[in-house]
């Protein structure tokens, strides 16, 4: 069976759900192999094997932390070039869909990006995309070389489907433009304890009916009640009330939870193209006529700070 | 020496009109009235700014198109970019985004340049690949995704805010950036600017100025191919209630019987 490539997104081995889902889909496609970069990966081997990596290729050197994007371009390309891949997949985040598009180059092959579903075809895998603001799903494949397909965190399943993972270093040897781009320092994210964003079940959102950055904790209050990630909308960003690694939306994050909950969000088309696939959408707005109960499964018209508090306590109530 | 600036934009479908796709399955560009993508009016401001902080600089405002894509380089340039480049050509039709990028790295060859500037991605294909792919091609420093740019002394330094970490990049010249909506809001065009703009010099290029074959490009030259597209089912509508005191309970409720409590 032919081999798969998925670059494994980690921080120092701990191995990021999305990568996981990459697993499901490759082996949709035929045997997939881990390509592992950086610190970690004795940590990391054991889990990816458990998710069905028949091997894991590991190269770790300073020029991946140290270098923009191009050094794991590089490392990819010897992946690539050791295992012949039927396809390559990579988590659709900014810096994976970059190093993607350039391996997809040097390979002489067609990039897909976002992808929302992947299968088997006749021709190749064909990958599910959601596209003009999640008015349409195109259906696409790669028509010449190695297809490369980005796919967005929460398009399938994590399952269990253990293999091999026959540990093995990879070779790589830097090209010229590997030390391009310096990564002068690094300030880590400080953690909230909730989700990440993009793979969270149930995401909590708040938007212009929000109010102030002091009013967001009912916002957050209603997220942990339910384990939720928080997100907010571009209007209360741009605002300064909440991060912009929360924003949701067209210039923000893509997201597809199980559950939605817009609290104070009219529904502008830039918002609902980063959260219209989720699976359940909740909204709370005092405007009747806010667009956003046009997608919404229920909808409560009123005002947020008596609707989410009360939701909030009868939430932790019902979970005792 | 002067800074020889390029800024790539796209003229694109306005996102809040009703888009969809032609008969060939390419993006329908007649349906829905065009305009300067507004990720690309981001690049177009910190390039300007580059060159005011800059000795002497040129800003070049390079876009790939239909005859109605140089709307989006008489936008940038009535901000106060310097110059258009407009490559229109119709065997571009139904291009993907690796046959772009060699279009636009041929042409910004063609132009000369110092420093690239991109916008983080367009709003009607939403790759956000076509940065990455041109620094590859033209074998220069990618410098992506800065909420913050500066250039001194033959470097470029940006803030780029990822998802688990901030990071400081630095690269020599030449080299290229896209910045994003959070590099800072983009100057509406002032009257001067747009009549100044009438004025300033637009050059037509057609792939046989560029030297390159039809064949690497269009729906043809493509190396993806979308199968089918299908509207999204509309969503059945929903339960709306007006909360008379019990709203946050009632949902509550509905979230328990979809059993997320």
């Amino acid at each position: 069976m032919a081999e798969v490539l998925v670059l494994v997104d980690h921080v120092d081995g701990a191995v990021r759900k999305p990568t996981l889902e990459l697993l499901t889909l490759a082996r949709r496609i035929g045997d997939p192999v881990a390509v592992h970069l950086g610190p970690g990966a004795d940590t990391a081997a054991p889990v990816l094997a458990e998710h069905g990596a028949v091997k894991v290729l590991t190269a770790d050197a300073p020029e991946f932390a140290d270098y923009l994007v191009v050094p794991k371009v590089d490392a990819l390309q010897a992946a690539a070039a050791a295992v012949s891949p039927a396809a390559v997949l990579v988590a659709s985040s900014a810096e994976g869909k970059e190093v993607a598009a350039r391996l997809a180059l040097r390979l002489g092959s067609g990039i897909i990006t976002d992808a929302v579903d992947v299968t088997a075809g006749d021709e190749g895998p064909v990958a599910t995309q959601s596209v003009f603001a999640a008015a349409f799903t195109t259906r696409s494949r790669v028509s010449r070389g190695i297809p490369v397909i980005t796919v967005k965190p929460n398009s399938a399943p994590v399952e269990a489907a253990p293999a091999a993972g026959t540990v093995e270093p990879l070779e790589v040897s830097f090209g010229e433009l590997a030390t391009g781009t310096k990564v002068v320092s690094r300030t880590p994210r400080q953690s909230t304890g909730r989700p990440e964003l993009t793979e969270a079940a149930i995401v909590v959102s708040g938007g212009r009916g929000v109010n102030g950055a002091e009013n967001f904790s009912i916002i957050e209050e209603l997220a942990d009640s339910l384990g939720a990630a928080v997100g907010a909308s571009r209007a209360a960003v741009d605002a300064g009330w909440y991060p912009h690694s929360n924003q949701v939306g067209q210039t923000g994050k893509s997201v597809s939870p199980q559950l939605y909950i817009a609290n104070g969000i009219s529904g502008a088309i830039q918002h609902r193209a980063g959260m219209q696939t989720s699976k359940t959408i909740v909204a709370v707005n005092k405007d009747a006529e806010a667009p956003i109960f046009d997608l919404a499964d229920y909808g409560v018209v009123g005002d947020l700070f008596q609707v989410v508090p009360q939701l909030t306590a009868e939430v932790k109530a019902r979970k005792g | 020496m002067s800074l020889r600036i390029v800024v790539a934009v796209k003229y694109v479908p306005d996102a809040t009109g009703d888009r969809h796709f032609a008969d060939d399955l390419t993006t329908d560009r007649e349906a829905v009235d065009g305009l300067l993508s507004e990720l690309d009016e981001y690049a177009v401001e910190q390039a300007l700014q580059i060159a005011d902080a800059a000795d002497d600089a040129e800003i070049t405002v390079l876009t790939v198109g239909p005859e109605d894509a140089k709307d989006a380089v008489r936008k940038a340039l009535s901000m106060g970019a310097d110059k258009g480049v407009h490559v229109e050509d119709d065997a571009l039709h139904g291009s993907d985004v690796i046959g772009t990028s060699l279009v636009l790295a041929k042409a910004i060859e063609h132009i000369g340049y110092d420093l690239v500037v991109t916008g983080m991605a367009s709003t009607d294909g939403t790759m956000g690949v076509l940065p990455a792919l041109l620094a590859e091609r033209l074998g220069i420093p990618q410098v992506t995704l800065l909420s913050e740019v500066a250039v001194a002394d033959g470097t470029v330094t940006g803030r780029r805010d990822g998802d688990a970490a901030s990071e400081q990049l630095e690269a020599a010249l030449p080299a290229l950036v896209s910045v994003t909506d959070q590099s800072g809001e983009a100057r509406y065009p002032s009257f001067k600017g747009i009549m100044a703009a009438k004025k300033k010099p637009v050059e037509s290029l057609d792939l046989s100025d560029l030297g390159i074959d039809a064949a690497e490009v269009g729906l043809a030259g493509a190396w993806t191919a979308v199968q089918d597209a299908a509207k999204r089912p509309e969503r059945t509508a929903g339960t709306i209630v007006k909360d008379e005191g019990e709203g946050g309970k009632q949902l509550a409720a509905y979230l328990a019987e979809q059993k997320f409590i």
